[in-house]
């Protein structure tokens, strides 16, 4: 023994290391520390262990044990015919499992619906896996040419034109829009006590609709040449190829970069080509299914996936306007948010169902399900973008100011130093975001789409399958896969959180 | 005699109402080594901050090599690229390694190839000595360590001009002179800077010039030699004997 009383200590021998004590450390260690270490732990082991016995040991038993798995009809699962208590009931699930998964998809075309979801697995699994290359063609390719695809796959149907006829038809909606309120206005001065300067003015913007109209004459004018042609969207298809690649490469800076950009750009148009021919979209395309035949899952997906991708840009962008400086940018990023946020979803989505088409010109009809995910991926966007505000308001001032002393822009700066910083801070809240939509889904089955949820309320209809445990077997059953999903998000957030925080281990 | 590399003249600037730089004029030759110092809130940072336009000024005019920065902050871009910068805080970029902190820039401000920028970046994390850490991230570093690769980064953009704003206030006194010999290997080689600093040390040794600020204005310039020894204003007096004990 040292006497560590003296006022001066030099310290001869160094202590070497010994093992910890046994009874701290493995199995016993772990009994004796953080179950048993005092009357507090000792109770709430033992209520541990009576939540298990009352809540797991059930299940099993309703989900498996007293499982029935094989029969045509409701009778199969009766405790009369079945000599025991009946649990779960597993034919039910087995003979409604296409409408749970399809909804009233016509059974010939499912084969669409399973290659659009093969399609999305082969090229979202590589893109969740950081070690595989390429990561940017993936991207490009899941989140650019796999919505296109998806569309023409499960909705079906094929396309007259391409780019030239789109724009043209915009332009021409715009125009006939303006000409059309102008008309309106001159309409209202007849009866009007401001007569004649509501007659002018209506006047003055049926001639701009009207001036309009002949701007984009060259381009209603080409498009009907080629719609005239007979020769499908392929003559379209090029001018638009050869418009982008022109405008690609000036834009770019001409022959000084090289001709990289130029070879992307033919590549896509070229794949853009393939895949038009490949699934005949100049001949008409697939037979089409209407969304009103699509259910289940598949509509599940489809909702969760389209609001996913379309809220966090949408987000982003809200998050950065309620920064800006520019008055009217922040203003419009405020009241966005506060007012989706303000609002329940089911009223957005019921406002988007009913009332958003008498807002529209006559003529222009939104799909029902369009609506639903314009609804979904609006209101989520608002909650993304506050999530995001709060990574954005984490990241240092002196961040943004290292980059721009450096000389980047502000557009540089924030995608390439505040965003990728913002968003590591926010990943745990932005995945929470995630698997609320992909549960809020089931709120669609309000406004007649059918989600899974909604499928599966239909299918308890069914008087072929009424016994006491079919609606428990249903829910179970969609609990399941619901909790598939939301867990495999929470895991995988959990892995790109502990992935991109490398750099806070030290 | 060539026209000075950084000019200030006539420079004003105001928070809301409070008057924080008032008529500051200065002009810096090039490969000179300014030391600024001066009691906290006096306006230093905020000097050598108009320079490349992290803060706007009111009136007055920066010309840095050529190019005019007036108070409309036209050429602000331009005049960053020539201008390298400093901080107390480092700003290394957390999420980036070492040497994607230093590639960064040249690689999208000024469009040079990744394998060139990374050999360059390599190049400079040589001269500071810390080349067998590039992979590692700035979290992971000592603090000297981060300030000495935030001088690599600001080299790698070919400045004209360095700017360091209390580059050695963060540190603990150990690593203070790891960072101060960088400095001084930087002033040997003719790097024109501008070194905000309590280090009076760095700047008998290393400055051309002392500027000592109070209020928002330059209250005496001098060689170190006569600002030490033989200071004129009463301020810098009181300054000094404050600070040199």
């Amino acid at each position: 023994m040292t006497d560590i009383a003296a006022s001066s200590f030099v310290r001869q021998d160094l202590v070497s290391e010994r093992a910890a004590p046994v009874k701290t450390t493995g199995f016993v260690g772990f009994v004796r520390t953080r179950l048993l270490n005092s009357p507090t732990n000792i109770l709430l082991t033992i209520l541990g262990l009576l939540l298990v016995w009352y809540i797991v040991v059930p299940s099993i038993k309703f989900l498996l044990v007293d499982a029935v798995w094989s029969g045509n009809d409701r009778t199969a699962c009766l405790a009369e015919n079945a000599g025991r208590p009946v649990g779960a009931c597993w034919p039910f699930i087995q003979a409604k499992s296409t409408q749970l998964f399809y909804g009233f998809y016509p059974e010939a075309e499912r084969w669409r619906v399973n290659l659009t979801f093969a399609l999305g697995a082969v090229l979202l699994l590589p893109l969740l896996i950081p070690r595989l290359p390429a990561k940017s063609v993936n991207a490009g390719l899941f989140f650019l040419a796999f919505p296109a695809v998806a569309f023409f796959l499960l909705h079906g149907g094929g396309i007259a034109g391409f780019g030239v006829s789109w724009v043209a038809g915009l332009l021409q909606l715009f125009a006939d829009s303006i000409s059309g309120a102008g008309e309106a206005v001159v309409g209202l001065s007849k009866t009007s006590a401001a007569g004649p300067a509501l007659w002018a003015i209506g006047s003055a913007i049926v001639l701009v609709g009207t001036l309009l109209h002949w701007v984009i004459f060259p381009l209603t004018w080409l498009r009907d040449q080629m719609l005239a042609s007979g020769q499908g969207p392929w003559p379209d298809f090029l001018i638009t190829a050869v418009i982008v690649s022109v405008i690609l490469f000036v834009l770019g800076g001409g022959a000084r970069v090289g001709s990289r950009p130029l070879i992307t750009c033919l590549a896509t148009f070229a794949g853009i080509a393939a895949v038009i021919k490949l699934m005949g979209l100049d001949r008409g395309g697939l037979p089409i299914v209407d969304t009103r035949l699509w259910g289940g899952l598949l509509v599940t997906l489809v909702i969760a996936i389209t609001g996913i991708v379309a809220s966090l840009p949408i987000g982003v962008a809200l998050a950065l306007g309620r920064r800006s400086t520019i008055p009217l940018i922040r203003i419009f990023s405020i009241t966005y948010i506060e007012f989706w946020r303000g609002v329940p979803l089911i009223t957005v989505l019921f406002f988007a169902t009913y009332m958003l088409p008498l807002f529209l010109p006559g003529n222009f009809t939104v799909d029902g399900l369009v609506r639903a995910l314009i609804g979904v991926s609006l209101f989520t966007g608002a909650y993304q973008a506050e999530n995001l505000r709060g990574g954005l308001a984490a990241v240092p001032r002196g961040q943004g100011e290292a980059a721009s002393a450096l000389g980047l822009s502000w557009w540089k700066t924030t995608s390439l130093i505040v965003l990728p910083q913002a968003l590591r801070h926010v990943i745990p809240a932005i995945v929470n975001s995630f698997i609320s939509l992909f549960k809020d889904t089931s709120l669609v089955s309000i406004v007649a789409l059918f989600d899974l949820l909604g499928s599966l309320r239909a299918s308890f209809a069914d008087p072929v399958w009424t016994t006491p445990s079919t609606a428990f077997t249903g829910f179970a059953f969609t609990g399941i896969i619901y909790f598939i999903f939301c867990f495999g998000m929470s895991r995988y957030s959990l892995f790109v959180e502990h992935r991109l925080n490398a750099h806070r281990r030290n | 005699m060539t026209d000075p590399i950084v000019k200030i003249s006539g420079l004003n600037k105001w928070y809301g109402e409070f008057h924080v730089l008032r008529d500051i004029d200065l002009a810096v030759n090039k490969g000179e080594r300014i030391v600024i110092c001066g009691p906290s809130g006096s306006g230093k940072s905020t000097l050598i901050r108009c320079i490349n336009a992290l803060e706007e000024f009111q009136e007055g005019e920066i010309v840095v090599d050529g190019i005019e920065l007036g108070p409309n902050l036209k050429h602000v871009d331009a005049v960053r690229r020539e201008v390298g910068m400093v901080f107390q805080s480092f700003n290394l970029f957390p999420h980036l390694t070492v040497l994607d902190n230093c590639t960064l820039a040249p690689i999208w401000v000024r469009n040079i190839p990744k394998k060139d920028a990374e050999a360059t970046a390599m190049k400079f994390l040589e001269r500071v000595k810390i080349p067998h850490q590039a992979n590692k991230f700035p979290g992971q570093m000592s603090g000297g360590q981060q300030q000495r690769v935030a001088i690599a980064r600001a080299l790698t953009m070919n400045p004209k001009v360095m700017l360091f704003d209390e580059p050695t206030s963060a540190l603990d006194p150990e690593m203070v002179k790891e960072v101060l010999d960088t400095m001084v290997d930087l002033a040997e080689e003719g790097m024109t800077m501008l070194v905000v600093t309590h280090e009076m040390g760095f700047a008998k040794e290393v400055a051309n010039r002392v500027v000592f600020m109070d209020a928002g204005q330059i209250i005496e310039a001098n060689t170190p030699k006569e600002f030490f020894a033989a200071p004129q204003h009463a301020r810098t007096k009181l300054f000094l004997s404050q600070i040199l004990r």
